[in-house]
């Protein structure tokens, strides 16, 4: 091993050490993952997707700050147990307006990508607020603190400019009317048709039965349109992926 | 100078006074509150202070911030490991997460990860690394008081991300939840203590760069790599919390586990081995086995390691040639990783006898062993087919352990016995019997945790796929979580097992740096003649 002597020259200078180490650990992040961002078929093209509604982005936050990932994934692998229980598998787009990501990395309740539309309001207010209450066996905690917390949806716009800035396409229009869409989407005998218009199978409903508009509407409205978008009768697999 | 330090202190104070007032949430109030105290501190100490002659430089080692660093680990540990054991029973018994938002499992989760990864593991390679690069370089630590300012500002760091995490304020990628400005600092922090690590091995009187002070070296390089990367977001708000992050999905996603795994990589690993390759020939009092195998196993390592994060996304719809690449990579990375465990081993060759009467040895072995078994049951799962079972369970939970409770922990705990007494010029340990019993009930504890989980994992992966005669699926959700309550049971109770010995190595150490617990020799003893 002759090779190792010319080792001395690396091991006594320390900053041939330094750039060395540097290159020798960068070479593997930047093959994995910069192609992902400019091989066109890393991301599905399909029919459907559209940015999170104000509400739902509310909720979405609600979502990320109580740790929900930390025990439900949003990432049904093409395994058939899980094509069965969950729905169809997950594709990359459906996550291409997540900053970050909710794909999750255990299972100790069940995954949620296609939970949206699968229970009723009120089975997730009840859920939400005893989950022993309609699953006996959960172990999930108690969050009937959501009911207490009102939402201002004056405090939505700047989470939506955000998110415009980093790559979502929100319009002006959308950011403009951020609070009345914010609004708009639990009171069902107001005008919400615009909000639709601009949100695409948005629900409008009172998600949590309360006067006020709370962290369980938001919660409520994320959870219920959650794998809803996509027109999978759009979607072709592509086998070179 | 001082007039400069004074101006900047009493900016940030006003500054953060400014801040906490308009600050939108309540993690983001708090955290400016008590920034605006430790500068306001820092201020009024400067100022008493100032004019007076500066105590002329000290020659030797800089072995006060170690003492320091010593203390801090053997604190977050046991913080971290408490967290850990409380959630563990959350998860047997659910009436624990109490009706308080700040005690929910999803907000203490965090708090547990980052106590135990980055509070004490963190905390002991910083304390070691800084103890270890000044005997194998022969240098007094580079930089003056920036050392200080390492542990400080690391402890703000841990501090601001554990009330953050109560406070539901997450970025809520995993083990790098703490929001935006907790990063920037953490990135401060982190290149000041680069600065003093390779300003010290840049002095040294020593023509070699000691082994592990390489591993250290790429430890620390990496994680600052790492950190930045995963951390772009854009602050919703200058005085809120709350950020989103520059990317979105897939490739979130492949940044994350890039960083996650690395993390594994990087810090619970490389870092460790440094500690290894310091801790293991001096206890042992035997050189390290082969010099040849630590180069190899050195760059192999930190190759291969960087590419093996997509095995965290298999049958995701990562696109399937990063999931390969990352397949393929995790499998080569048992090789150098077994050659770190087996110049460790081998370096006890003519040292075994050793084990029967060294208890802080004897953890060594143990953690060296726990290394090489976790290092190979990962190439294991990171196999796809393997994984389709494997993931999404809490085989991965058991996983994790044996590595950070068997590897990490034990060596730490073994770093410690080793620096206390030399820290604080005792002869020796208070009690070696504390030892031994620590390393029993650490031992029995991990057993129990890591085989309770081997059987609810597979057992729920394996409920989770089955399916009748007819092609239906036999059980529901529900039924796989009751199923688990008995082992959720025995997993606390190794934790707690786990906790204990810790326990006893914090008053072990404690009455060792006292020297209360010292006996003073008795009459009936003969004395030895110096």
């Amino acid at each position: 091993m002759s090779l190792l002597r010319y080792h001395k020259k690396i091991e006594t200078n320390a900053s041939i050490l330094f750039g060395l180490g540097l290159v020798v650990v960068s070479i593997g992040g930047i093959v994995e993952i910069a192609p992902l961002f400019y091989l066109d078929n890393t991301i599905e093209k399909v029919e459907g997707m559209r940015p999170y509604s104000p509400l739902e982005l509310a909720g979405r936050n609600v979502y990320i700050r109580e740790g929900c990932y930390l025990c439900h994934s949003q990432m049904i692998r093409p395994l058939r147990d899980e094509v069965e229980r969950y729905g169809h598998y997950s594709l990359a787009v459906e996550s291409i307006y997540d900053h970050p990501f909710q794909w999750g990395s255990k299972r100790t309740g069940p995954d949620l990508a296609r939970v949206g539309a699968r229970y009723s309001d009120e089975w997730h207010v009840d859920h939400l607020t005893d989950p022993r209450s309609v699953v006996p066996e959960s172990i999930m905690p108690k969050y009937r603190f959501l009911k207490e917390a009102v939402l201002k949806p004056e405090d939505i716009q700047a989470v939506v400019i955000a998110n415009s800035r980093v790559g979502v396409p929100y319009t002006d229009e959308m950011i403009e009317k951020a609070a009345d869409d914010f609004k708009a989407q639990v009171d069902p005998d107001g005008d919400w048709e615009d909000m639709v218009a601009r949100y695409p199978k948005a629900q409008v409903r009172n998600f949590d039965g309360q006067d006020d508009l709370t962290e369980m509407d938001a919660l409520i409205a994320y959870l219920q349109m959650l794998g809803t978008l996509v027109d999978f009768s759009t979607f072709t697999p592509d086998p070179s992926r | 100078m001082e007039i400069l330090k004074l101006i900047v202190l009493a900016f940030i104070t006003i500054f953060a006074a400014m801040a906490a007032n308009f600050g939108q949430d309540a993690a983001y109030t708090l955290h400016a509150l008590i920034i605006m105290a430790v500068t306001f501190f820092l201020f009024i100490r400067e100022l008493r202070q100032f004019g007076d002659a500066k105590p002329v430089a000290e020659t030797g080692y800089r072995d006060d911030v170690i003492r320091a660093g010593v203390i801090a680990t053997s604190f977050w540990g046991v913080v971290g490991m408490l967290v850990g054991v409380y959630i563990a029973f959350q998860l047997a018994f659910p009436a624990l997460n109490l009706d308080y938002s700040f005690t929910t499992f999803g907000r203490l989760r965090p708090l547990h990860t980052s106590a135990v990864i980055f509070a004490f593991g963190g905390n002991a390679l910083i304390a070691t690394s800084f103890y270890i690069v000044q005997r194998t370089s022969a240098a007094r630590l580079w930089g003056g008081n920036l050392c200080w300012f390492v542990f400080w500002g690391y402890q703000l760091f841990i501090v601001m991300a554990a009330t953050g995490y109560l406070l539901g304020s997450t970025q809520s990628k995993e083990y790098a939840e703490p929001e935006w400005y907790s990063d920037i600092w953490l990135t401060i922090v982190w290149l000041s203590y680069l600065a003093v690590f390779l300003g010290t091995i840049v002095k040294r009187k020593e023509p070699h760069i000691y082994v592990a002070n390489w591993f250290f070296l790429s430890f620390i390089v990496t994680i600052a790599m790492l950190h930045v990367m995963n951390n772009l977001s854009l602050p919703v708000s200058i005085f809120g919390s709350k950020s989103v992050q520059l990317f979105s999905g897939v490739q979130d996603a492949l940044l994350q586990w890039w960083y996650g795994h690395n993390a594994v990589g990087f810090f619970l690993t490389s870092g460790f081995l440094g500690m290894m390759y310091y801790f293991v020939p001096k206890q042992a009092n035997r050189p390290v086995f082969s010099y040849k195998l630590s180069i190899i196993h050195f760059w192999s390592l930190t190759f291969l390691y960087i590419w093996a994060g997509p095995h965290h996304l298999l049958y995701t719809a990562l696109p399937d040639w990063a999931q390969t690449l990352g397949m393929a990579f995790s499998i080569m990375l048992w090789m150098p990783s077994w050659g770190g465990m087996i110049n460790g081993l081998m370096t006890l060759n003519g040292a075994w006898d050793k084990l029967r009467t060294d208890p802080i040895l004897k953890m060594m072995v143990l953690s060296l062993a726990f290394y090489g078994m976790s290092t190979f049951e990962g190439p294991v799962m990171a196999i796809k087919v393997v994984n389709s079972l494997s993931h999404y369970t809490d085989w991965t939970i058991g996983h994790v352990h044996s590595g950070a409770l068997g590897w990490n922990g034990m060596i730490t705990f073994s770093a410690l016995y080793y620096l206390t007494p030399r820290l604080w010029g005792r002869k020796e340990l208070f009690s070696l019997r504390m030892v031994n019993w620590h390393f029993w009930l650490a031992t029995i504890g991990i057993i129990l945790y890591v085989s309770s989980m081997w059987v609810t994992g597979i057992m729920e992966g394996l409920m989770w796929r089955e399916v009748d005669a007819q092609g239906f699926l036999v059980n529901s959700f529900a039924d796989t979580v009751s199923a688990k309550f008995p082992m959720y049971v025995v997993r606390g109770l190794g934790g707690l097992m786990y906790l204990s010995g810790a326990i006893i190595m914090c008053v072990n150490l404690w009455l060792t740096a006292t020297g209360a617990g010292i006996r003073k020799p008795s009459a009936a003893h003969a004395v030895p003649a110096e």
